[in-house]
């Protein structure tokens, strides 16, 4: 069946007006055929016999489609009358296209179900950007853009902001007026008698659901793992706190410190994928994740590459400690170039974390565990602790990561190369 | 109603002439019909409005032109491009949509261009390229070259304003340019009997005491006499003519109509054929020796094979690169 | 410095390019021997004859067409229209010729031509007299789209727009053509594409073109004296290209903006300008983009019913109340 009008997606043979049998030549009319537009005539396009009307009078067939077949009065036909059985066969053209076109245009986005978090799955990233402030009871606060930037700018919560302008929003001249003051804390889960439990979905939750779901979705991830030697870290970090001083120094906090000098050596793995960019960071502003009583969330030690492990260690608990009761700043929580994701306290020997768009990756660390390993062609029991580095493959290609991930082990198994 | 001129003597001088007239409108029947084939098989898009049957208006009156001289057509004016020398390959490329057609794939069938031999496009609102082809013309005089301007449009574009506007002011500023009308009877489903209260277009020109010829569209040799009157009366008197050229379209208005049925019949065209202007100055030329068949079937070898080419072109050429999008829109 | 009307600069200015470049031509109703229905080519005749000042019957699309068409073949047109209300006739040659030949043609033929005259409600000529249309045009891709608001700006943009490659609407406004200004004696031109601060202020920000920048003027004046609120001004001068860097600037220092336009408001110049602003400048929007435009009807003939249809210094007073949270 021909395309007759631009617009023709299928014809309808209303008559035949040569039969099986007889002899056609080039621009013979064969057929009517009604279209959406008019009855138009369908033409020979070349000459023969036209040995077999495939679409009866009457009958209705998409563009592309057998109707007939011309060829020599003794040419085998069989193989083309089967291939039109598939029919629709045909160069793309015009229909094909167009209703690709109308395919790519009205399909909806594919909906993922958001995934069910179990235990000892890794931790969603936190959110960014963030929410919008509500109210105590969840309403939403009505501020002028320019009176949210400034609020955030300056930490003022708009929680407590009175509203001047019409309908209570809160313009630029209230929170110029208005006093920080600490947020009101979001009000308790409602616990039930049942045999379950409703929670209702936080804005966090409904946050990290949604996060996730861009995470896992778009980003093409892959995975490098590696096993590290942690014996001389534990000993470093022994020697630390038998010096007595506050805080004491935990793994996290070395491995922290190790990672953002790493990440200074390996720009292309501090990086933020931007759509139609990359941003590649001098300064290392690392997010470790947190979990939390609602969720998790990731606190930003930034600068950390020019911090000492003493400083890493002391904002470290800080954070820790303001976002379990939910006091952290939006600035105190958004703007990381990589995270690392801790769950060795849970003993968990190894996981993959999911990366926190737009960084490009994530280092999920295990526990340290003592195992028998062979070191110079001897068996011995050493701490060894895994780490899982997750990529961003748009940004970290396989050797980029693995070299990053090598400085990383390097350092740990010699920690003096920190201060190298 | 007036009648056309009649057929012009052959001259056996001319024969080479003649052969090249044959061979052009041949081309034109046989790209068009691949056109047509390639459009049923959805490898060009859109409109498409086919010249089979009018191939003697174009042909002729083409020739009669310098080679400095402008040309205006309506979208249904692949013909008038091959005519004035462009080449199957940058026409068929262009029906297809690819970047090496004349217009890089971004005009399609309505809108070939060809500013290098004076060939200022395919316009598809009817009657609107009557005002540019009065402004070349305009610009011609302006800068005191002998350069002509002619503009092919269908007879039912003789009814809107445009038609009027441009006819007073090209005798009133005396333009050297032709309005070349091919009444091919229809515009596209309603006759002329039904759309113009004036059957005689040629009596149009009266209202503006312009010249005005009638022609045979069918006669490719006609056609050529009348538009060279034309053309002198506009390079040495700088006056303007309307020629209206009485012809016959074979296919619908575009692919996507009918060829016939309620607006005309098949033995209509069925009869209209019978003044084929292929070949009845085919027959002419053999009869007359200036043609024999050995000749004239290697003049349809090269031409099926020109043609079959610039399919094939068409087919591998690229389409434009998607920067081509927002190219052309401003010049900088 | 000379101080010279509107309709001189404007004069001068087809004067200095007629001179400057032979392929310059203007064409349109009684641009010759009546010396120009507004007067605007006074004098043009008779300094470069009739070849080159063109009497045209009254047939906007037919002469609107053929200066396209000599367009093509390399003259450079200045198509006078008695009024842009009667540019109606011709849009089909502006919008479906000048606009597209360059890109239907792949690139082939570019159009530099000018179409120009006044626009906008004069006095008490009524509905089809009376009418604002730059939106049209400026929704065209292919087109520019001028609407100078001083005599500096008209002369200089008005040589811009001739040297251009491409097709420019050029819409004078009626009321200007009497205004003064001063207009310096040596050669300038004002690129396409560039708006212009016409007032520095740093409370809100008025955006403005043609006749509405002496509303917005005068409003700056009131709202300085009478409620302390200090206004910028920014006349866009050329609608399309717009000068959305020169908004965003305003707009991120002020923090609040009313855009004061003539033509009507739906789908107006002023819709897309806010459109501009929240994307360019959204976090610094301290209140929603307020606009004041003509009413949304026909013009009136009534001299009352007439004043309120136009944007009034009041009505814009009314808006930055608004935007500044005074009122």
């Amino acid at each position: 069946m021909e395309a007759l009008s631009p617009t023709m997606e299928e014809g309808k043979v209303v008559s035949w007006l040569k039969q099986e049998g007889e002899g056609v030549k080039t621009g013979d009319v064969l057929a009517e055929v009604e279209t959406d537009k008019a009855v138009m005539e369908l033409q020979a396009r070349g000459d023969g016999v036209l040995r077999k009307i495939v679409a009866e009078e009457g009958a209705t067939v998409e563009v592309g489609s057998l109707v007939a077949v011309i060829a020599a009065p003794d040419e085998d036909i069989d193989a083309l009358l089967e291939e039109g059985a598939g029919s629709g066969e045909r160069e793309p053209g015009r229909q094909e296209q167009e209703a690709e076109g109308e395919q790519r245009a009205g399909a909806p986005t594919a909906t993922v179900a958001p995934p069910v978090r179990t235990p000892g799955q890794p931790s969603p990233p936190p959110a960014r950007p963030a929410p919008l402030p509500e109210t105590a009871d969840g309403a939403r606060i009505k501020a002028s853009p320019l009176a949210r930037r400034v609020a955030a700018e300056r930490g003022i919560d708009l929680k407590i902001v009175q509203g001047s302008g019409p309908g209570g929003r809160i313009v630029l001249r209230d929170v110029e007026a208005a006093q920080a003051e600490p947020p009101v804390p979001p009000p308790a889960l409602a616990l039930r008698d049942e045999g379950f439990e409703d929670a209702k979905l936080s804005q966090m939750r409904k946050t990290i659901a949604r996060r996730l779901v861009e995470s896992i979705g778009p980003i093409p991830h892959f995975f490098l793992t590696t096993e590290v030697d942690m014996e001389r870290t534990a000993e470093a970090r022994q020697a630390l706190n038998a010096l007595g001083e506050e805080p004491r120094i935990s793994f996290n906090d070395i491995i922290m410190k190790v990672i953002a000098a790493s990440l200074r050596e390996h720009r292309d793995c501090n990086a933020w994928w931007q759509e139609d960019h990359i941003r590649y960071f001098n300064e290392v502003h690392l997010g470790m994740a947190v979990a939390i009583d609602e969720g998790l969330i990731t606190p930003v030690i930034r600068h950390a590459h020019q911090k000492t492990l003493r400083q890493i260690a002391v904002e470290a608990r800080a954070l820790a400690e303001r976002a379990r009761v939910r006091k952290l700043k939006p600035e105190e929580y958004t703007g990381a170039t990589f995270s690392v994701s801790n769950l060795g306290m849970l003993d968990i020997d190894q996981f993959t974390a999911v990366i926190n768009p737009p960084e490009a990756g994530i280092v999920a660390i295990g526990s340290i565990t003592e195992k028998p390993v062979v070191v110079d062609g001897a068996v011995v029991v050493r701490k060894r602790m895994r780490m899982t580095m997750s990529c961003d493959h748009r940004v970290i290609d396989g050797a980029t990561g693995a070299r990053f991930l090598q400085t990383v082990r390097r350092m740990l198994e010699n920690p003096l190369a920190i201060v190298w | 109603m007036a009648q056309p001129a009649t057929y012009s003597a052959l001259d056996a001088e001319r024969g080479d002439f003649y052969l090249h007239l044959l061979r052009q409108m041949v081309l034109i029947r046989r790209f068009e019909e691949r056109a047509g084939e390639a459009y049923a098989q959805g490898k060009i898009g859109g409109f498409c409005h086919l010249y089979i049957g009018q191939e003697a208006v174009a042909v002729g009156a083409i020739a009669a032109l310098g080679p400095a001289d402008y040309i205006f057509t309506s979208y249904r004016e692949h013909a008038h491009a091959l005519a004035r020398g462009m080449t199957p390959r940058a026409a068929m490329a262009e029906l297809f949509g690819k970047v090496t057609g004349c217009s890089k794939g971004k005009g399609g069938s309505m809108h070939l261009f060809d500013v290098s031999t004076g060939f200022l496009g395919g316009h598809a609102i009817v009657g609107a390229h009557l005002p540019l082809a009065a402004g070349a013309a305009f610009a011609a005089k302006y800068r005191g070259s002998d350069q002509v301007t002619v503009c092919f449009f269908g007879e039912a574009a003789v009814n809107i304003g445009a038609f009027h506007e441009t006819l007073n002011m090209a005798a009133l500023w005396k333009l050297p340019v032709i309005f070349l009308c091919e009444n091919n009877r229809y515009g596209m489903g309603t006759a002329l009997e039904r759309a113009s209260a004036v059957y005689d277009i040629s009596q149009r020109a009266c209202s503006y005491d312009m010249a005005s010829e009638i022609a045979d569209g069918m006669d490719v040799l006609a056609m050529y006499d009348v538009t060279h009157r034309a053309v002198d009366r506009a390079r040495t008197e700088g006056l303007p003519t309307l020629i209206e050229a009485r012809t016959y379209r074979y296919m619908g208005h575009s692919m996507a109509d009918p060829i016939h049925g309620h607006y005309r019949t098949k033995e209509e065209l069925e009869e209209q054929k019978q003044r084929d202007p292929i070949e009845s100055f085919k027959a002419r030329l053999l009869d007359e020796g200036l043609l024999d068949g050995e000749t004239y079937d290697q003049m349809e070898s090269v031409i099926a094979d020109d043609v079959d080419d610039s399919i094939r072109f068409s087919e591998e050429s690229p389409d434009p690169d998607p920067d081509e999008l927002f190219r052309d829109v401003y010049r900088d | 410095m000379p101080t010279i009307t509107y309709r001189d600069a404007l004069n001068q200015a087809l004067r200095e390019e007629m001179e400057r470049d032979p392929n310059v031509f203007l064409m349109g109703e009684e641009v010759g021997v009546y010396q120009g229905a507004y007067k605007v080519s006074r004098g043009l005749l008779e300094k470069f004859g009739e070849q080159r000042v063109v009497d045209t019957p009254i047939a906007e699309l037919g002469f609107a067409g053929v200066g396209v068409g000599a367009a093509m073949v390399g003259l450079r047109p200045i198509i006078e229209f008695m009024t842009w209300n009667f540019a109606l006739l011709a849009i089909d040659e502006v919008v479906n010729a000048a606009a597209k030949m360059l890109y239907m043609s792949g690139g082939q033929i570019p159009i530099p031509i000018v179409f120009r005259g006044p626009g906008g409600a004069a006095l008490q000529l009524a509905a089809q007299h009376s009418q604002a249309f730059e939106s049209w045009y400026a929704h065209v891709p292919g087109l520019k789209v001028v609407a100078p608001a001083t005599p500096y700006d008209a002369k200089g943009l008005l040589k811009s727009a001739v040297r251009d490659d491409n097709p420019v609407m050029f819409l004078e406004g009626e009321m200007l053509y009497n205004t003064k200004g001063d207009v310096p004696d040596d050669e300038y031109t004002i690129p396409l594409g560039e708006a212009d601060v016409k007032r520095e202020g740093s409370d809100v920000t008025l955006i403005v073109h043609s006749k509405t920048v002496a509303v917005a003027l005068k409003a700056a004046d009131r709202l300085a004296k009478e409620l302390d609120v200090s206004a910028e001004i920014v006349d866009l001068r050329t609608i399309r290209p717009l000068d959305t860097a020169a908004i965003a600037q305003s707009v991120q220092k002020t923090n609040r903006c009313v855009v004061v336009e003539e033509g009507w408001p739906f789908c107006g110049i002023g819709a897309q300008v806010a459109f501009e602003i929240q994307r360019d400048a959204f976090d610094h929007l301290d209140a929603p983009v307020l606009r004041v435009t003509g009413a949304d009807v026909p013009m009136p003939y009534n001299k009352k019913l007439e004043r309120s249809a136009k944007p009034s210094p009041d009505a814009v007073i009314d808006a930055v109340k608004q935007v500044t949270y005074l009122d």
